[in-house]
C-alpha cells in the first residue's frame, strides 16, 4: 500500500478538519452517557460481599470444642512480616496443645496467606473482613478473643481451600 | 423621600440581592459541574451533604476556611493577597449591567403602601454603554490571574498567568468584532436596547439572524472564562495548577468562585446578545401578558433563568467532552481562523444592513 498521508491531520476528511461536526458528535456521546446506569456502590450502606478466594483479615477457626489451633508455631515461623506470636500451653482435652497466647499484629500483616497455607490443622484462614480500622497501635494487635471465628462463618473459604490448596 | 435617596436605597437593595444571587449561583455551578461530570463518567457524584448533595459546595467552603493560608516566602505579599480579591470583585461587578427582566410597574397602594414606581431589574440595566462595560470588565478579569501568576514567584504560576494574558489578548479581538456585528444590527450599546430589538418570535434572536457571530462569540467566551477546552492557564498536567499553584485556603476558594461567577457572566452575556435576554420565545402579547405587569416580569425572569441553566449545562458538558487545546493550536484558531472570520462576518453584516436599510 502506498499511503503518502503521513500525519493525522492529513488523513482527516474535510468535515473532520472543520472540527465543529466532530465536537457535535463528542457532545452527543457525553449527553447519551448522562442517562446510562451508574456503577457507583453506595459503600457504607451497600457492602461488597467477597468470594471465597478473597484474602481478608486472618482469623482462627473456632469449633464447638474450642479452637482448632494446636500451637505448632508454623504460622509464626513462616510469616514474612513477623506479625504472628504464638505461645503454646497444655490442656486435658483430646488435642493436648492449645495456644495460650495468639496475637496477630495487623499493622504488620501483609495478607499473604502463608500462615493459612502452612497450617497443618486448617486452623488459621483468611476471612472476608476488609474494613480493618484502628485508632491506636495497641488496638491493632489482635488477641485470641478477636481472632476466633465460628467455623460456620468460614465455610466459603474452607470450601475454596479444599478445592485449590 | 428625595429622588437621590430612593435611587441609592434602590441600588443598594438590588446590589445586595444580586451579590447574594451571584455567590449562590457560583456555589450551585460547582455542584452542577460535579454532578454532570459524574453522570458523564457513569458515577453518581456528591450525594451526602443535603438533598442530592446540594449543600456540598458550602461544606467545601467551610473546609477551605479551616485550611492554613500559605503565602510563599518569595512571593510579593501585597499582590499575592490582592489577586484573588480582584478576581472575585471583577467577576461580581459585571452583574451590575445584567438585566433579569424588563421592568415592573410596581403599584403597592393596593396593599396600603405609598409606593408607585417603575422598577427595572438589574442594578443599572439602562446604562447606554452596557455592552462596553461588560467587555471591559471581562477583560480586566485577566488582571487577577496574571497578577496571581506573577506575584506567586513560581515558574508554573508565571507560565499560567502569561498564558492567560496571551489568550485573553488573542480572543478579545475576535470577540469584540463579533459583538460589533450585533451592535450594528441593534444600533445601540444599551443592553436593554439590544434585548428589546430581539422582541417577538425566537427567529428575531440574533443567534438566528447572525449565527456566525454567535459561534465566534461562543468560542471566545470559553477562552475568556478560561474554561476547557481553553483552560491552558491552569492546565493541570503541564503547569501543576497554573496561576493557583501557590494558593491555598479561602484564597484558592476565591479564584474558584470567580471562575464560576465568570462562567455565569459569560452565559448571561451570550443570552443578552444572541438569545434574546429576558425575551420569551414568542410575542408576550400572544398569551395576554401586558408590558410592566407582574406576570410578564416573572415569566421573563423564568425565561432568563432557563436560558442561563441551559448554557451553564453546556459549559460544563463541553469541559467533560473535549480535550484541551495545545498552545499553538489555540493561537492558530484565534488569529488565523476566528479573527478573519469575524471581520468577514462584520463586513457582510454591514453590507446587508446598508443595502436593506438604505
Amino acid at each position: 500500500m502506498n499511503n503518502t498521508k503521513n500525519t493525522e491531520a492529513e488523513r482527516l476528511n474535510f468535515w473532520e478538519r472543520m472540527y465543529l461536526p466532530e465536537i457535535g458528535r463528542g457532545l452527543a456521546l457525553t449527553f447519551k452517557q448522562l442517562f446510562k446506569p451508574k456503577f457507583t456502590r453506595q459503600y457504607p450502606e451497600v457492602r461488597w460481599e467477597p468470594e471465597g478466594s478473597y484474602r481478608g483479615r486472618p482469623v482462627l477457626v473456632e469449633e464447638e470444642s474450642g479452637e482448632r489451633c494446636v500451637a505448632c508455631g508454623l504460622c509464626s515461623r513462616v510469616c514474612p512480616a513477623l506479625a504472628i506470636e504464638v505461645q503454646a500451653g497444655e490442656t486435658e482435652r483430646e488435642k493436648e496443645r492449645y495456644p495460650e497466647l495468639f496475637e496477630i499484629n495487623m499493622l504488620r500483616c501483609i495478607y499473604c496467606a502463608y500462615c493459612e497455607e502452612v497450617c497443618p490443622e486448617e486452623a488459621i484462614v483468611m476471612s472476608k473482613d476488609y474494613d480493618i480500622v484502628f485508632t491506636n497501635q495497641e488496638d491493632a494487635i489482635l488477641g485470641k478473643e478477636d481472632l476466633l471465628v465460628p467455623v460456620e462463618k468460614l465455610q466459603d473459604r474452607l470450601e475454596f481451600l479444599r478445592q485449590y490448596k | 423621600m428625595s429622588d437621590l435617596n430612593s435611587l441609592i436605597i434602590e441600588a443598594s437593595i438590588k446590589g445586595l440581592v444580586i451579590v447574594g444571587i451571584v455567590q449562590t449561583l457560583a456555589a450551585f455551578e460547582v455542584w452542577l459541574e460535579r454532578k454532570i461530570s459524574a453522570w458523564i463518567q457513569n458515577r453518581i457524584g456528591p450525594n451526602r451533604v443535603g438533598p442530592m448533595g446540594l449543600l456540598q459546595p458550602f461544606a467545601d467552603v467551610v473546609k477551605l476556611f479551616m485550611k492554613e493560608d500559605l503565602v510563599p516566602d518569595a512571593a510579593h505579599k501585597g499582590f499575592h493577597r490582592l489577586a484573588p480579591a480582584l478576581s472575585l470583585a471583577i467577576a461580581t461587578a459585571v452583574y451590575a449591567v445584567i438585566p433579569y427582566a424588563h421592568y415592573w410597574d410596581a403599584d403597592l397602594t393596593g396593599i396600603g403602601l405609598d409606593f408607585q414606581q417603575r422598577i427595572y431589574f438589574g442594578i443599572a440595566p439602562n446604562v447606554n454603554i452596557g455592552v462596553l462595560f461588560m467587555l471591559a470588565m471581562t477583560s480586566i478579569g485577566v488582571y487577577g490571574i496574571t497578577l496571581a501568576g506573577w506575584s506567586s514567584n513560581s515558574k508554573y504560576s508565571l507560565l499560567g498567568g502569561l498564558r492567560s494574558a496571551a489568550q485573553m489578548i488573542s480572543y478579545e479581538l475576535a470577540m469584540g468584532i463579533s459583538v460589533l456585528a450585533v451592535v450594528l444590527w441593534a444600533s445601540t450599546l444599551s443592553i436593554n436596547g439590544i434585548i428589546v430589538e430581539q422582541e417577538g418570535w425566537a427567529v428575531n434572536w440574533y443567534i438566528f439572524r447572525n449565527p456566525i457571530a454567535f459561534f465566534i462569540f461562543l468560542i471566545c467566551a470559553f477562552a475568556e472564562t478560561n474554561r476547557a477546552p481553553f483552560d491552558l492557564p491552569e492546565a493541570e498536567p503541564e503547569l501543576v495548577g497554573g496561576f493557583n499553584t501557590e494558593y491555598s485556603g479561602m484564597k484558592f476558594g476565591m479564584f474558584f468562585l470567580a471562575e464560576y461567577a465568570n462562567m455565569a457572566t459569560a452565559s448571561a452575556f451570550i443570552i443578552i446578545l444572541f438569545l434574546g435576554g429576558w425575551q420569551l420565545p414568542f410575542p408576550a402579547e400572544m398569551v395576554g401578558l401586558e408590558a410592566g405587569s407582574l406576570a410578564l416580569t416573572l415569566a421573563q425572569i423564568g425565561a432568563f433563568a432557563i436560558k442561563l441553566l441551559i448554557l451553564l449545562f453546556f459549559f460544563v458538558q463541553v469541559r467533560w467532552s473535549i480535550p484541551r487545546f495545545r498552545y499553538d493550536q489555540l493561537m492558530n484558531l484565534g488569529w488565523k481562523i476566528l479573527l478573519p472570520l469575524s471581520i468577514v462576518n462584520l463586513l457582510i453584516t454591514a453590507i446587508i444592513i446598508f443595502v436593506f436599510d438604505a
